[in-house]
């Protein structure tokens, strides 16, 4: 490979970044285009990247478009980047999620040279944690989004920002310190930060002196707080109720994701036994997440904050996937992190739309709006509907996939009674979304809405390229699952599925 | 004699007493900061062309020239040619002493530099003297009620810690019948180890030598000068005392530890242990003392004196494994020269804004996002650095320090360590917020002279390049930790 696709793919938001900053005397417009060609590049790289990666089932667990260097010797690091089946459609979403949060904020004034400048700074960072393969590069990247978040919550944000941006840097500070010690721990036990080959040999030939059970919640930790698994889940309603639209979008679409993926990527194949050890134990927490984030959706009042606790149920089901540890189920959690970062990223848009338009978030002063926002409550809709897994819709098909895998992994015995309860969550599910949706667009029309204006020309442009996505993923979700299952099934071997 | 392997100290010496004799006869008192500069540059330049040269010891084997005295000698120097840049604007002030100032800078760099070289505890004792007492004078210059009582505290502190230390070495030299190192290491390696311990002569000899070299790196329980000092002295040698001369303890403290007490295992694990339990308490205490903290340098204080707890667990490392690879030691370099380019872009962009405000209150810095974007967006970078994020150059610090301490059982000392980075987030972050999210107390914007715009672009992009291309000095760190005249 002659051109560096990764790297560009990562660092060309960056470059913007850089360009927005320092660039003297720049007016508002351009600021915007700057920002709208540097995430642009990397979509259309990372369309590329989807088009030519092997799909053939000799591809399996082959890592591509690989690039490495020697970069700090002294430790034994390397500038190593790569994509698999599994990381692929992460980086495509994000890059993805990059180029709309432009669009999104497109009519962003107070002061936009910093609130682009942090934004495609956070696309590289989230962009850079799904290409890694080393793990120091991995942990660097996984920090460096941590900066952006908090100015982009506590300058742009709204309610209790600061409070809500401290408390989020908090949290992530906490995991990743836990993470770095794993990390640490790792990289001492096996004298190798290259996450290929530690997962190649797994931890067995190597002289334990750190218990392999503490590094793996060591890691474990700093993962299940990003993404979030309940108990430690408190900071993501706050985050996301508070954060700018445009923030809250990447924050559900891609940042989550960074979770997920650290489950699978480090967790489970790096530790397959203690992993299938503790699976009774992650999977009640999937269950109780699932169920517990769908009750408290269902008795907010706030549209923001509501879609953000439901994504809290939703990622129960990735977490479910994941540590029922089939290849199904692994299939399904990659593809609901998918399909879970268009949806919600489409559900946070139009939230944020109504609210801008109509200068209202509370849902019980919300109502009739299907009259003044038409467009708008088509597209929300279809969200929602996408959002409680109805047919057709790429929620389905991840949802389903879990479920099945799920239902069917001998992973523990109790797996099928801890499924049955998990899909009670899409009844819950159900009631959160139509009650919401009933509450916003239908009911008496208002008559302090009357001339709220409906979505703009550039709006319609990212609410019809996800809903396009949504619907491409619910009716072939083959164009995905081919690419994920070629990234799970060196995994699902390693755990002997 | 070997005259020529003086050349950087004596040249140094030389610049110092012509800058004090061209304060006598010039007017235009810039032309001193930048013979001063010319000084530093020319002993660097010496220093440079003995790399690589072979370790040797001069003088009886009374100093060493190897590669780790070379190492410390350029960081100092670089250390003294960036607070003398900084400095350009603050001295303007003074009416008078301006010669004075920039050729103790001189003298006090000229003591450090001897520090890292000695490997005799006599002449160690003289050079640790010599960069002090230039310090005494220079933390008192300002004249005002509190940097004279910064300066008498500093003096009354400094020399109960210098009698410590010299009991601790009269202790050793009782023992042992020798003041060089080397010799010291021959001599406890005929003792039985039961003779060693009938008598805790050498044992309390070691302890004292602790809390002597602990008083200048600003360990806990020996930092309560720290707060007063840095509050009450002249900015730039604020800078100058927090990273000149805790680099110049760490020189000293690796140089003795390890060349005398390295050997037999038991004694270095237990010195070892001492840093570790040090260690642990000056990172907690250090972190939660600053967090209410409302002046930026008693902050910074505070934070040092934790950063001086993350640099001892690459002690307490090297403590544990004195017979394994040079990981440790160079581990420990590698974090003084990124924590020395990180706390000096941060005292720099802080000397920018107090010239403009006079006032160290972290409140009147509110708003400077909008009135200096840049000195805002580098002191961030310097914060961020402090905090050990990427991509700034004290995460890369970190992480091998804490690699090299996780490969020798201190993961729970580790686990400490980034507990304790996570709390020291939350007051760096304090500053950025006041920095960008308050408002600005007035639309003025902040100047900066060419001189601190030099310096503090110099420091910032040294934390960038270590911290994303770390790999040239951690090579340079690791070949000055390998290369020991003993």
């Amino acid at each position: 490979m002659d051109f560096s696709y990764l790297s560009a793919i990562v660092f060309f938001p960056v470059v913007g970044a850089i360009l927005v900053a320092f660039i003297p005397r720049l007016s508002n417009g351009l600021i915007k285009r700057i920002a709208a060609v540097f995430t642009f590049i990397p979509f259309a790289l990372s369309i590329f990247l989807f088009v030519v990666f092997d799909k053939s089932a000799g591809a399996a667990g082959v890592i591509q478009f690989e690039e490495k260097l020697l970069w700090i010797p002294a430790i034994n690091a390397h500038y190593h980047l790569g994509v698999d089946g599994l990381s692929l459609p992460l980086v495509l979403l994000t890059a993805f999620l990059g180029f709309l949060v432009v669009l999104i904020s497109w009519n962003i004034d107070l002061r936009p040279r910093e609130y682009f400048a942090w934004l495609l700074l956070l696309e590289t960072s989230i962009l850079g944690v799904f290409s890694s393969l080393d793990l120091l590069l991995f942990f660097l990247f996984w920090e460096i989004e941590v900066v952006p978040m908090y100015f982009l919550i506590s300058i742009w944000g709204t309610g209790r920002r600061e409070y809500s941006a401290i408390k989020y840097v908090v949290f992530t500070l906490l995991g990743s310190a836990m993470m770095l010690a794993g990390i640490l721990s790792l990289y001492f036990t096996t004298g190798s930060l290259d996450m290929l080959a530690i997962a190649g040999t797994g931890l067995a030939p190597f002289k334990v002196v750190v218990p392999v059970v503490a590094i793996f919640f060591l890691l474990l930790a700093g993962f299940a707080i990003k993404l979030p698994v309940f108990p430690l889940h408190t900071w993501l309603p706050d985050a996301h109720t508070d954060a700018p639209t445009a923030v809250s979008v990447m924050l559900a679409g891609a940042l989550l994701k960074m979770g997920g993926y650290g489950m699978i990527r480090l967790c489970v194949t790096m530790f397959p036994d203690i992993a299938h050890q503790y699976s009774p134990l992650l999977v009640a927490l999937a269950v109780v997440g699932v169920l517990y984030g769908a009750a408290v959706t269902l008795r907010q009042t706030d549209l923001k904050r509501l879609i953000a606790y439901s994504s809290i149920s939703h990622m129960g089901y990735v977490l479910l996937g994941i540590f029922a540890l089939s290849e199904v189920s692994l299939t399904g959690a990659a593809l609901q992190m998918f399909s879970h970062g268009i949806i919600t990223g489409l559900l946070f848009a139009m939230a944020g739309l109504v609210m801008h338009n109509t200068h209202e978030r509370n849902l019980a002063k919300l109502g009739g709006l299907a009259r003044q926002m038409p467009i708008v409550a088509v597209v929300f809709s279809i969200a929602g509907l996408a959002s409680l897994g109805l047919p057709t819709t790429s929620g389905f098909a991840a949802e389903f996939l879990v479920y099945v895998g799920s239902y069917s992994s001998p992973v523990f015995d109790g797996i099928r009674v801890c499924t049955l309860l998990a899909v009670f969550g899409v009844v819950i599910t159900a009631g959160y979304i139509l009650w919401m949706l009933m509450r916003v667009f239908y009911g008496q029309v208002r008559e302090q809405f009357d001339g709220v204006a409906d979505a703009s020309a550039l709006d319609r442009v990212y609410m019809f390229a996800l809903v396009i996505v949504i619907m491409l993923v619910g009716i072939y979700p083959a164009i995905l699952t081919n690419i994920i299952k070629i990234g799970v099934l060196p995994i699902a071997r390693l755990l002997g599925g | 004699m070997h005259l020529e392997l003086l050349a950087p100290e004596l040249s140094l010496c030389f610049f110092a007493l012509v800058v004090v004799l061209l304060d006598l006869v010039v007017q235009r008192k810039g032309l001193l900061a930048a013979v001063s500069i010319v000084g530093v540059v020319v002993s660097a330049g010496f220093v440079v062309a003995m790399w690589g040269g072979g370790a040797q010891a001069i003088f009886n084997n009374m100093l060493a020239v190897d590669s780790f005295a070379l190492f410390f000698k350029l960081l100092f120097l670089g250390i003294a040619a960036l607070v003398i840049l900084a400095s350009q604007d603050y001295v303007a002030k003074f009416a008078r002493f301006q010669g004075e100032y920039y050729a103790l800078v001189l003298l006090s760099t000229l003591g450090m530099m001897l520090m890292a070289a000695t490997a005799e505890l006599i002449s160690m004792y003289l050079a640790l003297e010599l960069a002090s007492i230039s310090l005494y004078i220079l933390v008192s210059f300002l004249k005002d009620t509190k940097s004279s009582e910064a300066s008498l505290k500093y003096l009354l502190l400094g020399a109960v810690a210098s009698a410590v230390l010299l009991y601790g070495m009269a202790l050793v030299f009782g023992v042992t019948g020798e003041t060089r190192l080397g010799e010291i290491a021959r001599t406890i390696a005929t003792l039985s180890p039961a003779g060693i311990l009938d008598s805790p002569a050498l044992i309390l000899g070691i302890v004292l030598l602790v809390a002597g070299f602990g008083f200048k790196i600003a360990a806990v329980p020996f930092h309560m000068w720290v707060p007063d000092v840095y509050e009450g002295a002249p900015t730039p040698i604020t800078a100058y005392l927090s990273v000149g001369s805790k680099a110049a303890g760490f020189a000293i403290i690796l140089r003795v530890f390890y060349s005398a007490f390295g050997a037999p295992n038991w004694l270095s694990v237990d010195w070892g242990l001492i840093f570790a339990v040090l260690s642990a308490i000056s990172m907690t205490l250090g972190n939660v003392v600053a967090i209410p903290q409302t002046n930026i340098k008693r902050l910074l204080g505070y934070s040092s004196i934790a950063q001086a707890g993350y640099l001892m667990v690459g002690l307490a490392t090297v403590g544990l494994s004195p017979t394994a690879d040079a990981v440790g030691r160079s581990a420990v370099l590698f974090f003084l020269v990124s924590y020395a380019l990180t706390n000096l872009g941060a005292f720099i962009a802080i000397i920018a804004v107090t010239n403009k405000l006079n006032s160290d209150l972290i409140d009147d810095f509110s708003g400077m996002g909008k009135r200096a974007p840049l000195l805002a967006l580098a002191l961030t970078l310097c914060l961020v650095s402090l905090i050990g994020m990427p991509p700034a150059a004290g995460f890369m610090a970190k992480f091998y320090i804490f690699s090299t301490a996780v490969q020798h059982n201190l993961l729970w000392l580790v686990v400490i360590a980034v507990i304790n980075s996570v709390i020291s987030a939350y007051y760096y972050l304090r500053i950025v917020k006041v920095m960008w999210l308050g408002q600005p107390i007035s639309e003025e914007k902040v100047p900066s002279s060419g001189a601190l715009k030099l310096a503090l672009s110099l420091s910032c992009l040294g934390v960038l390049v270590l911290g994303i291309v770390p790999s040239f000095v951690m090579n340079f760190a690791q070949l000055a930790a390998r290369l020991f005249v003993f």
